[in-house]
């Protein structure tokens, strides 16, 4: 029990930094990225002045000259447990929060689903090449490295170059078919069937380039799990060559893995970044870059924390299964 | 040796060499035999090869071990005689610890990490007997556990909550589940404290009289096994130098180095220091 | 057995002695720290020189090979701007394939591909190299410190540590690019690919930490450190000493892995147009090619020669990870070698083998 109080304090605190580094960041470099701001908007409102409203939201989120920074500081948290995040001045006049809503479902399904398919085939494979240490297969690990090194977005580009300009079997941008739809999702078969089409080339690449990773770190840990007391044992007893290699081995060998997904977390997000501007994928990843090339900063403020915390709560429930398959980590916390 | 001994397993000229560069014979040319329901102490300084032997015996010899000669019979109540080398696949998983169960040394690492004891105790049952019920598992495990003297509610422990002697226990009572007819011990005790030791010995004596089966206990601690075994057999660098009733090798031992080791250990009586400063040989107390 | 006639073994009769145990009780870390030395990779009582070369990996297919292609690339990288044209030259036809003038055909701009590619190698193996060495210092003050003095100096900076490896790098960094780089303040630094460099760096260490601490972790219960302690060594010296040298090969396993993190870092920033936007490197191509609809257009010696640098770069330097884990890890060498020995050695009908999981 201790073990996921543990946790959950550990990402409460964290989810409080990442909140803080957010809050400071603007602050802390140099420049003034609230008047900025604030220019920005009155330009995308035609010239006109833009209201208090937006002004004060402007200025909690990026900073002020007026009272403390402590003042400040609650202030900002007072607007964020309102969901109020500011207004975007790439599309204004939407608001912040609202731009996010839109996206995130985009990212969240593909990367998700993208994410699990690669960790699943990497331990499966892994595992398998692992068990048959030193026949043909242990010269294909190495060749796994070379996928592991490629950078997620040129892989993509030259899916894209083969599959889609030269072949054209698979659409080169988008999440959907934009002309099929012009206004925009909507809960149909032949939406969802664009979508899938749409998400063929980009989950490919996130599964090819993050694939590599899992099945070494796997493939490594069964080597050295085979080799461990507890498998001589489980051969001794005569059991069936399945049972030891799973229930034995392999539920030994990944654990580590399943520890170091929440490092490997980091590079999925990077990755899919990258990923969503080749692909003009309509995510948050997407959005995370429009933001910044136009130095939206309130738009950009408010995808860093919604990025940031569903990375903390991936993290955390990643904790939770880890603690459910290792009983050593739930009893020790 | 006692008049109605039958041999229950009988290992002739094995050798079993490390194919490494340059290869290491670990074992040359080694022939023991088991009698129904005796402990034949193996005994023999580390390294000389009598774990490497009772792996090869028992067909669990590890990367780069390899068995290069001999024969390995085992002798079935029932009146076969099953050649343990020929075995392959599924019917040598039948053999294992069915007929011939294993006892680690240093049981830290023996038991799977991640699994109940429950579930590392009814996997047994479910390869082997797979026509017993959910609830006869789980009563026999139950009675398993009681047999070795461990409180059956640590079924739903993991090893990492249970203490080292209780760990060897479990081990213990794993390796009994199929009334397996020869039981092979490999250092049980030698990484426990001597009074957990001596309970854990106690308990395997104690299960032998009331069930039967053979032993083969390998250790360096020849004392122990003078106490202990009906025979003897000492090993150096491989082979097998003397073998012989307890009796015959505590009074009478043949080989240099059955002597040399005889004279190694200290004993309770004699003067303090006699035989470090004195080299004295002692003859320790009366068996 | 009689109880009035037990006798002794020596070893265990000394225990009994010297210590107070009752019942051994095998705590999990306990049990770890056995685990761990009896995975201990090189025999600390050998002597320093023999030390230092059983530290080196093993010369292997994947080391040599890893070495080569990294070698050829550094090369590259040295040699290429002196023999190509320079990188900016516009001169040249536009968007030319390969032919004898052009070894990799130009760009829209009419630049050298060739020429760039080279430039870039210099840009990029420079800001990997940088972010690389500023990544594993900060990885060695966050994990080796906190691994060794454990407690609330472990506490502190496991923390630390743990926000760092949680928050995503890559929106984290382009935040602060973005911030950073538009403002008025710092002028051309803010587009030199030394600040992208620092930047990468600052942000890669966490992970890299989180493994050099376990290490040192367990390299502290060792008994050499242990007697360095008690003989009152101060602690940088056991550090620096004991505990730092049998890290090399966790070390440079770690350098390596934040060269390849800092090199894909820069091709992904300078990509999205974040990166430093002053220099030549090989993600800077890439954005260009972006920018000037190469895939579109079918001008695959743009965009196909960078990217395929970085994915050899990388595969090299992970073919020299590898080498260096077989060093860490025997077992990884061992066992497939001695498995694939054993069963040529039985397929031969020297003897007999398991077929089972332990061969």
């Amino acid at each position: 029990m201790s073990f996921y109080l543990r946790r959950i304090t550990f990402y409460v605190v964290t989810l409080w930094a990442a909140i803080s580094l957010n809050f400071l960041l603007p602050r802390l470099l140099p420049g003034d990225p609230a008047q900025i701001m604030i220019g920005k908007l009155r330009r995308a409102n035609g010239g006109r002045p833009i209201s208090e409203e937006m002004i004060d939201a402007i200025t909690s989120i990026l900073g002020s000259d007026e009272g403390s920074m402590w003042d400040q500081y609650l202030a900002y948290w007072g607007r964020l447990l309102q969901g109020d995040l500011g207004v975007s001045s790439t599309r204004y006049p939407a608001p912040v929060a609202e731009l996010i809503a839109q996206a995130l479902p985009w990212t969240i399904i593909l990367v998700g689903v993208a994410t699990v398919i690669s960790f699943v085939l990497g331990i499966v494979v892994g595992a398998w090449v692992g068990w048959r240490r030193g026949t043909w297969l242990d010269h294909l690990v190495p060749i796994t490295t070379v996928f592991q090194s490629i950078p997620y977005f040129w892989l993509a580009l030259v899916l894209v170059a083969v599959f889609s300009v030269n072949l054209g079997l698979f659409p080169i941008i988008g999440g959907y078919d934009f002309f099929a739809f012009p206004a925009g999702p909507e809960w149909s078969w032949a939406f969802v069937g664009s979508a899938v089409t749409h998400a063929i080339l980009p989950a490919t690449t996130i599964v090819l380039s993050s694939v590599g990773g899992w099945l070494l770190g796997m493939r490594n840990m069964m080597v050295s799990t085979l080799s461990e007391d507890y498998v001589v044992t489980a051969e001794a007893k005569g059991l069936t060559p399945r049972r030891i290699r799973t229930r034995y081995a392999a539920r030994n060998a990944a654990i580590p893995s399943l520890a170091g997904f929440g490092i490997a977390l980091g590079f999925v997000v990077a990755g899919s970044i990258v990923m969503e501007q080749v692909f003009s994928y309509p995510g948050i990843g997407k959005l995370m870059i429009q933001s910044v090339q136009g130095l939206d900063y309130a738009l950009m403020q408010g995808v860093f924390l919604i990025i940031t915390i569903t990375v903390l709560a991936a993290n955390f429930f990643m904790d939770v299964i880890y603690g459910f398959i290792d009983p050593r980590a739930r009893h020790n916390g | 040796m006692r008049a109605d001994a039958v041999p229950v397993l009988t290992a002739r000229g094995v050798s079993i060499e490390y194919d490494v560069d340059p290869p290491v014979r670990a074992v040359r040319n080694a022939s023991l035999t088991l009698h129904r329901g005796e402990i034949l102490g193996l005994a023999g300084e580390s390294g000389c090869g009598k774990t490497t032997l009772a792996y090869g015996i028992n067909r669990l010899l590890k990367a780069p071990a390899l068995m290069t000669a001999g024969e390995v019979t085992f002798h079935d109540a029932d009146g076969r005689d099953i050649d343990v080398v020929e075995l392959r696949g599924d019917s040598l998983r039948r053999f294992r610890w069915d007929k011939v169960s294993m006892v680690f040394q240093g049981s830290m690492n023996s038991l799977n990490p991640v699994m109940s004891i429950r579930a590392q105790l009814h996997d047994v049952f479910t390869t082997h007997r797979p026509g017993m019920t959910r609830r006869e598992r789980e009563a026999r495990c139950a009675e398993l556990l009681g047999l070795v003297g461990v409180d059956p509610s640590r079924l739903s422990s993991f090893p990492h909550e249970l203490s080292g002697g209780m760990r060897q226990r479990v081990m213990i009572a794993m390796a009994l589940a199929l009334d397996p007819q020869v039981m092979i011990m490999d250092e049980p005790t030698t990484a426990l404290d001597v009074v957990v030791q001596r309970g854990i010995i106690r308990e395997i004596m104690r299960l032998r009289e009331r069930l039967g089966f053979a032993v083969i206990f390998i250790t360096h601690d020849l004392p122990l096994l003078i106490e202990i075994s009906d025979r003897i057999a000492i090993m150096l660098e491989g082979e097998i130098v003397e073998q012989g009733t307890a009796v015959e090798i505590y009074r009478a031992p043949r080989h240099d180095y059955t002597k040399r080791l005889l004279a190694s250990f200290p004993s309770l009586r004699g003067d303090r220091g006699d035989f470090v400063r004195r080299g004295a040989v002692t003859t320790g107390g009366a068996a | 057995m009689d109880d009035a006639q037990s006798t002794l073994d020596p070893a265990v009769a000394d225990d009994e002695i010297t210590s107070n145990r009752a019942i051994a009780f095998d705590s999990p870390a306990a049990a770890d720290a056995v685990r761990e030395a009896s995975r201990e990779t090189v025999a600390i009582a050998t002597p320093p020189s023999r030390r230092f070369r059983n530290l080196l990996p093993r010369r292997s297919a994947k080391l040599v090979g890893g070495l080569v292609i990294v070698g050829a690339i550094v090369l590259f990288g040295i040699l290429g701007p002196l023999i190509a044209q320079p990188p900016r030259d516009s001169d040249n036809p536009s968007l030319e394939p390969p032919s004898a003038d052009h070894w990799l055909g130009t760009t829209k701009l009419g630049y050298d591909v060739f020429a760039q590619l080279a430039w870039g190698a210099q840009g990029s193996l420079m800001i990997g190299l940088v972010a690389g060495t500023i990544a594993l210092v900060l990885a060695v003050v966050f994990g080796v410190l906190a691994g060794y003095f454990g407690g609330v100096v472990d506490e502190a900076l496991s923390l630390l540590t743990n926000i760092m490896l949680v928050i995503p790098g890559l929106p984290l960094v382009m935040v602060i690019a973005a911030y950073v780089q538009r403002s008025e303040g710092l002028g051309d630094f803010a587009r030199s690919s030394v600040l992208v460099a620092i930047v990468l760096g600052i942000t890669g260490w966490a992970g890299s930490a989180v493994v050099l601490r376990a290490q040192a972790r367990s390299l502290r219960t060792r008994e050499y450190v242990a007697a360095a302690r008690v003989a009152g060594e101060r602690a940088w010296r056991v550090i620096f000493v004991e505990i730092l040298p049998n890290l090399v090969p966790l070390l440079a396993a770690q350098f390596i892995f934040g060269i390849i993190f800092a090199i894909l870092g820069e091709a992904g920033l300078s990509y999205l147009g974040l990166g430093a936007t002053g220099s030549i490197t090989w993600g800077t191509v890439l954005n260009d090619a972006q920018t000037g609809q190469a895939v579109g257009t079918g001008a695959w010696w743009w965009f196909v020669p960078p990217g395929a640098m970085i994915a050899a770069l990388g595969a090299g330097l992970s073919l020299i990870n590898f080498a260096i884990d077989e060093v860490v890890n025997p077992k990884l060498r061992l066992a497939p070698e001695n498995a694939r020995q054993v069963r040529r050695a039985a397929k031969a009908g020297r003897g007999v083998t398991e077929t089972g999981v332990i061969a």
